[in-house]
């Protein structure tokens, strides 16, 4: 064992490996992707991890590792689980035979996602075991807890930490190589009658998988992740809590400013661990639940309540004693229980400070894509239009000055959304942004779709050779892999002439004039149109030069600052003036000065 | 010794690097440390912050209102809007440089640094101000006001941690070539008092 500094996802990349997992693949998601890359940075010897083209194959990869008797980890965010979500649930009738570990970051507030979905929801839907940890130290054990449980009662195991978990850090003992499992696949054995779904298999499975889930309810119950925390004697109303994911840790701050009133802690809420609540519930008159995201303890005692015919309020979300969305904090969950104990806390307010600034997030100085949405915004001036956008960092393209984004809903989405307008509108020109990543992830039958029903739009493929708003990992377009090799790159110009597209240009889109070009005869071609605007990830390479303004040239204008929300232009004095610490000499604001006053930077042909 | 850290500033700024390194010299002290990053989307200029927390009994790597001891604040706006979270007699250290949100350069209003220091000095009776553009023009880059604010909370004494213990933990994370320039920006502070 040794110590070492962890973030809840290295923490369960290393409880994987000492579990002796085979086989990690996933596709890249905030809050997830730390676990795959930790995974492929630490891999032993015959440990193999890719980066799946999206999280459906992914979930297929695990599928065949686990008939190979491999332990296998699949990695998404809660996004991510819609679209694996087909093969996971016929793989639940199936079972598996290596251990299954299906990690899904949730993403309370949402901080970095469009939808605040709660997997253990998606748990109980599935019939999936979930394990839902409340910090570092217990994802770690967890991690290899999961593969085991998963190996013994046939089923895959949801880990599900939420953002704090995930990107929470901690000083943990962890295992050294020399002490991780070793687990051998035994190699695939033919039997149809186990890995072919047929609804008689179904039906039957369907009744076995309920059976083991009540099973598992009673089991669970004696789990370490399940737990009663007593309390002192207090009189009544006898009051308690109840909390899961990283609420826990914040109930025990809690108590421990506030007295230490019973609590039950709930890290495996799906099955539910039924006795040990009604053992808890049983003294109580009231409880509060701690939770984020969805009131699933809440409902659950509400549930076993009822069942059991007991009369113990229970408060939450539901009662309007936590707040229907967003995260928990300290602060909250800590007022909560003061209010809920009769004793709501007084809190020294400071007088208010003067108008904070206001930071939504924004495309880096010198980013691509601020170059193509301006290109197309400037060749589509005066026109009936539609820009639907994508998930990633071209997201940002919905701010101001740009207002390049009209719509975006979930990855590759904006393919369809273009094409049904093109059908409603035929005078609109309609307009699908799509990243690189995005494009093999998820774009593919949107093109063929939209070849094969005669639609008319442009497909812009913005292209920066990486998945960057995860923080950059390689994709099928990039020829590298997570593992280092490096491969044929799938070229995107190549897929689309295959599915039929006449109309294919590679653009640099920090050549403006050509870019905008470019988007006007897309435009006016028929058909399915692709512009790929190609030009690296400004935080991947380095910048060439600094751009600067000449003072006694700059007119004062700000016609650079309204046109193209550079972050490293501001105003000051009646010019304009560029950060040298954020400017990375991209020249698009150089190309759209009236008074050629910007010089210096050079583009990344 | 128990102390709670917020470090807070605009994405892009290196305040996970900073954190990093008071987390890893704590570390090799043998003080349990538990901490929280700010990662995604609001990397893209947003605000961001971290939450480090040393000692034992500590269950939440986040810290409340009212609680932290340190309040490293990498730009002033940032800083005032993290000040709920310091505790009655807390230090707070400030770089004084603003960063002008993209929103402001856009409407044309002026944001100004002033307001918000003047707003700190009366509410933190130890308050320091670190000119930090005079820093990373004499340091000469624009990029480490990190271990600039770093020596500054060091020669504070709010920190807990020695130099020593900090210098065993930058050669372990940053890489060798930035060594020098990232070890000029820790000493700026103790030189220019
Ligand atoms: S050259 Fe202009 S647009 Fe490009 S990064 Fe520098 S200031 Fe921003
Ligand atoms: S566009 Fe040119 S002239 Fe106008 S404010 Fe910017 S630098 Fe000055």
């Amino acid at each position: 064992m040794h110590t070492a500094f962890l973030m809840g996802n290295e923490a369960i990349a290393l409880g994987a490996l000492a579990a002796g997992v085979n086989l990690v693949c996933g596709y890249p998601g905030t809050p997830s992707t730390e676990v795959l890359e930790t995974v492929a940075k630490n891999r032993p010897e015959g440990v193999y991890v890719e980066w799946s083209v999206n999280e459906k194959t992914a979930m297929e990869m695990a599928a065949g590792a686990s008939y190979s008797g491999a332990r296998v980890l699949v990695t998404m965010k809660q996004m991510g689980l819609n679209v694996a979500a087909d093969p996971l649930m016929c793989l639940e009738y199936i079972g598996v035979k290596g251990g299954v570990v299906v990690l899904v970051a949730d993403d309370p507030g949402p901080i970095s996602s469009q939808t605040e979905q709660d997997t253990r929801h998606f748990a109980a839907f599935s019939k999936v075991p979930c394990f839902d940890p409340s910090s570092a130290a217990e994802a770690y054990a967890m991690a290899q807890e999961a593969f085991a449980f998963s190996e013994q009662h046939g089923t895959p195991v949801f880990l599900r930490p939420t953002t704090r978990v995930s990107h929470g850090y901690a000083a943990l003992e962890v295992k050294d190589p020399e002490e991780y499992e070793q687990h051998s696949p035994s190699g695939f054995e033919k039997d149809p009658g186990r890995w072919v779904i047929f609804p008689r298999l179904s039906f039957a499975n369907h009744r076995k998988i309920e059976e083991r889930n009540e099973d598992l309810s009673g089991l669970l119950c004696e789990s370490p992740f399940n737990r009663m925390e007593t309390g002192e004697d207090v009189p009544a109303p006898r009051k308690g809590l109840a909390a899961g994911g990283i609420s826990y840790t914040y109930a025990l701050e809690a108590r421990e400013q506030l007295g230490g009133i019973p609590l039950l802690k709930v890290g495996v809420p799906f099955p539910f661990p039924e006795k040990l609540a009604v053992n808890f519930l049983r003294d109580l008159d009231e409880v509060l639940c701690l939770e984020e995201l969805d009131p699933v303890i809440e409902r659950n005692l509400i549930y076993i309540c009822g069942k059991y015919g007991l009369k113990t309020h229970i408060l939450g979300k539901q009662t309007g004693h936590m707040p229907r969305s967003g995260e928990n904090t300290r602060d909250l969950v800590t007022d909560a229980v003061a209010s809920f104990l009769g004793a709501p806390r007084k809190t020294e307010t400071l007088p208010p400070p003067p108008p904070l600034p206001v930071r939504p997030p924004v495309l880096c100085a010198g980013c691509p894509h601020r170059a193509s949405f301006y290109a197309v915004k400037q060749a589509m001036k005066g026109r009936k239009t539609i820009f639907c956008g994508d998930i990633g960092c071209y997201t940002l393209g919905n701010a101001k000055p740009l207002e390049m984004v009209d719509t975006c809903l979930c990855m590759g989405a904006g393919l369809g959304i273009a094409q049904a307008v093109n059908h409603l509108e035929p005078d609109r020109s309609c307009f699908a942004f799509v990243g690189d990543s995005t494009f093999f992830a998820s774009a593919l039958p949107g093109v063929v779709n939209a070849v094969y029903n005669q639609a008319s739009f442009t497909l812009v493929v913005l292209d920066n050779s990486t998945t960057a708003m995860t923080g950059h990992q390689p994709h099928p377009g990039t020829g590298r892999t997570v593992m280092g090799q490096v491969v044929d790159k799938v070229s995107i110009e190549n897929v689309l002439r295959g599915i039929g597209l006449t109309f294919v240009e590679t653009v640099d889109p920090l050549k403006l004039t050509a870019a905008v070009d470019a988007v006007q005869r897309a435009d006016a071609a028929p058909g399915v149109k692709a512009i790929i605007f190609r030009s690296p990830c400004i935080a991947l390479s380095r910048p060439t030069g600094r751009a600067a303004v000449n003072p006694g040239k700059c007119i004062g204008c700000r016609k650079c600052i309204r046109e193209i929300g550079c972050p490293a232009l501001s105003f000051a004095e009646g010019k304009a003036v560029i950060d040298p610490g954020q400017c990375t000499g991209c020249t698009l604001c150089a190309q759209i000065c009236p008074a050629d006053a910007i010089s210096g930077g050079e583009h990344h042909a | 010794m128990r102390k709670n850290i917020i470090l807070c500033g605009v994405g892009g700024q290196g305040t996970v690097l900073a954190s990093r390194l008071i987390s890893a010299a704590a570390m090799a002290r043998n003080i349990p440390v538990l901490s929280a990053e700010t990662i995604g989307m609001a990397q893209r200029g947003g605000s961001v912050f971290s939450h480090l927390r040393m000692g034992e009994g500590i269950h939440s790597p986040m810290i409340a209102r009212g609680e932290a001891d340190l309040l490293l604040g990498f730009e002033p706006g940032e800083t005032a809007r993290m000040l709920p979270f310091l505790r009655p007699g807390g230090q707070v250290i400030v770089s004084s440089r603003p960063v002008t949100p993209v929103m402001a350069a856009l409407s044309g209003e002026a944001y100004r640094a002033e307001p918000m220091l003047d707003y700190l000095k009366a509410q933190v009776p130890s308050l320091l101000v670190v000119d930090g553009e005079r820093a990373m023009r004499e340091v000469g880059s624009p990029r480490v006001l990190n271990l600039i604010l770093l020596g500054a909370a060091l020669q504070s004494g709010a920190l807990g941690l020695t130099e020593a213990d900090l210098l065993e933990a930058m050669q372990r994370l940053i890489p060798g070539k930035f060594y020098e320039l990232n070890l000029r920006a820790l000493r700026w502070a103790g030189e220019n008092k």
